[in-house]
């Protein structure tokens, strides 16, 4: 059975040498998958490969049933796609209400109970809402650029090390808050560093070593794989 | 007499540096908002923008003569305001073609913004040929309608004053344009969607580029906010002096000193940078003589004009000015970005 997204077989990289060989990353809705692994071992490209960002030799990407390996970054976003940039994700010079509308930029119907679902969600949010998003703090900046790339209302939601730089706190937080977009039956797809934390909230895990699938198996089983533990999450 | 001689003092301040500064303030306000806001969304310093300026008001001038010859006039205002929208849209429409057949070559290239700049150095001299080619390069004056709204004879004699005040109506104009100008453009960026997503891509490219925003239409959308703003200018500056090319040309340089000035990029800078230019400006080339003449005692009065600068070196405050603010603080008055 397929799943909802489905990318097989990805081969490319930035034009020289290829980054990434025969990848495959698979995620279905209501699942969270985490993409793992050393520095340098190819995670970021395999994702930017998922969203059009680089173009693949080979491969074949499957959103619900249609072929998206054609279409642009920006087709891909109205196709359901959304992506969170590791850095530069926020509109740093917009307020947070701003950061949102501009999230939901392609949607021409009302986005205000959109937006007011965004603000349960991270109820911090709302007290900023009229605050440049740039004067934020780490963890707020990020809480900004995930609820910009929920506007959309999107089927799969890609984050780039969302962890990146923020207090183990505010991680347990981000995490908290990934595990409820993934209830409301979102397709999630997380590249991380901090490989512990990220699989143990991952239904799958993809272990990526050298641009390619070393491990893959569910998040706990990955943890509890002796090969798994010593290469590379300290023992 | 002590208290006459203030009032005459300050009503001689305000005829000869005050309304003045405001109205040429606000035509440089405006100048300088279109070239911010094509240096804050196209990325690069265009330094077509004062040929841009010309081009415009010939276009204005070309249509009021077509009106007047039509015998169609605005009553008491002058014609070139009728003139004006279909000026801003050939204006708007050669802008757009330059873009495609030019800059848009480079964006796809994506140039640094020194190629764009340099490129821009072109623009600027096919646009001189261009206008210097339709118009001609001579002084022209296109204004027509009631020429005053105070005159200094009517003042003096009203108040019983020495000196008179006068507030041509192009400057009651310009000021008027400017500002409703000014907050339509304030709301349009503040407000509207369109506008949001203007300041969105000029911040983060590559996050608008991810939430579907456009950049085709926004660059389209720049150019036409940039002709109207930049048209307008220059029909305000022409009907308050007159219309030469060459001394639109010379207008580049209080134009970026007040785009620096105020915070490269920052809408709000360019029109604070705009009136610190035009009042630094005709403040220090202002001969003082009358002035202190009213207000200091016989014995005290001065001798030489008590004047600065002599206005030749009009141009050396605007240059002196932008000199000392990229050294103490080339962010500008209001935070913009470092160039």
């Amino acid at each position: 059975m397929t799943k909802f997204l489905s990318c097989t077989n990805m081969t490319g990289g930035y034009g020289g040498e290829d980054i990434i060989h025969s990848c495959d990353i698979e995620v279905d809705r209501n699942q969270i998958v985490v993409i793992v692994g050393p520095n340098g071992a190819g995670k970021s490209t395999a994702m930017k490969a998922m969203l059009g960002m680089i173009s693949l030799k080979e491969g074949s990407l499957i959103l619900d049933g249609s072929d998206i390996s054609k279409l642009t970054p920006q087709d891909r976003v109205a196709a359901g796609i959304a992506f969170v940039p590791q850095t530069m994700n926020i509109f740093s010079e917009l307020t947070v209400e701003e950061n949102l509308e501009m999230g939901a930029f392609l949607r021409e119907d009302n986005v205000k109970e959109t937006i007011e679902e965004i603000y349960n969600l991270f109820p911090a949010m709302k007290d900023k809402r009229n605050q440049l998003a740039g004067e934020l703090s780490g963890g707020q900046r990020q809480q900004v650029a995930v609820s910009r790339a929920l506007m959309t209302r999107p089927k799969v939601l890609m984050l780039d090390e969302p962890t990146a730089g923020v207090s183990p706190i505010v991680m347990k937080e981000i995490f908290e808050r990934i595990k409820t977009i993934k209830n409301s039956g979102v397709a999630i797809v997380i590249v991380e560093q901090n490989a512990k934390q990220a699989l143990n909230i991952a239904d799958f895990g993809y272990v990526l070593v050298g641009g390619e699938n070393k491990f893959s198996g569910e998040g706990q089983a990955l943890l509890n794989n002796q090969e798994v533990r010593k290469s590379f999450l300290g023992g | 007499m002590e208290n006459f001689e203030f009032i005459n003092a300050m009503v001689l301040l305000a005829n000869f540096v005050i309304v003045p500064a405001l109205s040429y303030g606000s035509q440089l306000a405006l100048a300088t908002l279109s070239l911010t806001i094509i240096y804050g969304v196209l990325r690069f310093s265009n330094f077509a923008q004062a040929d841009w300026m010309s081009f415009g008001t010939m276009a204005t001038i070309l249509f009021t003569w077509l009106f007047q010859s039509a015998g169609i006039n605005a009553g008491i205002l002058p014609t070139a305001l009728l003139a004006l929208p279909f000026a801003i849209i050939v204006t708007a429409l050669f802008c757009l073609l330059i873009d495609r057949s030019v800059y848009s070559f480079y964006r796809k290239q994506k140039s640094q913004p020194i190629v764009l700049m340099i490129v821009s150095v072109g623009v600027m001299f096919i646009l001189q040929a261009v206008v210097r080619f339709i118009i001609g390069p001579n002084d022209r004056k296109f204004f027509d309608g009631e020429k005053y709204i105070v005159h200094a004879l009517d003042f003096k004699n009203y108040f019983g004053l020495e000196e008179g005040l006068t507030i041509k109506s192009t400057q009651l104009i310009t000021v008027i344009v400017a500002l409703v100008a000014m907050i339509s453009l304030f709301y349009f960026l503040q407000k509207t969607k369109l506008g949001k997503s203007m300041r969105a891509y000029s911040n983060n490219e590559d996050l608008a580029l991810l939430s579907g925003i456009n950049p085709e239409k926004i660059v389209i959308v720049t150019w036409i906010i940039s002709s109207i703003l930049i048209t307008t200018a220059g029909v305000l500056y022409g009907l308050d002096k007159s219309f030469k090319p060459f001394t639109y040309f010379n207008l580049l340089l209080p134009m970026f000193a007040a785009a620096i000035v105020g915070g490269i990029g920052s809408p709000i800078g360019a029109v604070i940078g705009g009136y610190v230019i035009a009042f630094s400006e005709i403040t220090l080339t202002y001969a003082y003589k009358k002035f202190f003449v009213y207000l200091l005692p016989e014995s005290l009065e001065p001798s030489g004009l008590m004047q600065v600068l002599s206005t030749d070196y009009k141009f050396a405050i605007s240059f002196i000015i932008l000199v000392i603010v990229l050294i103490v603080r080339p962010t500008g008055i209001v935070r913009g970005k470092i160039i």
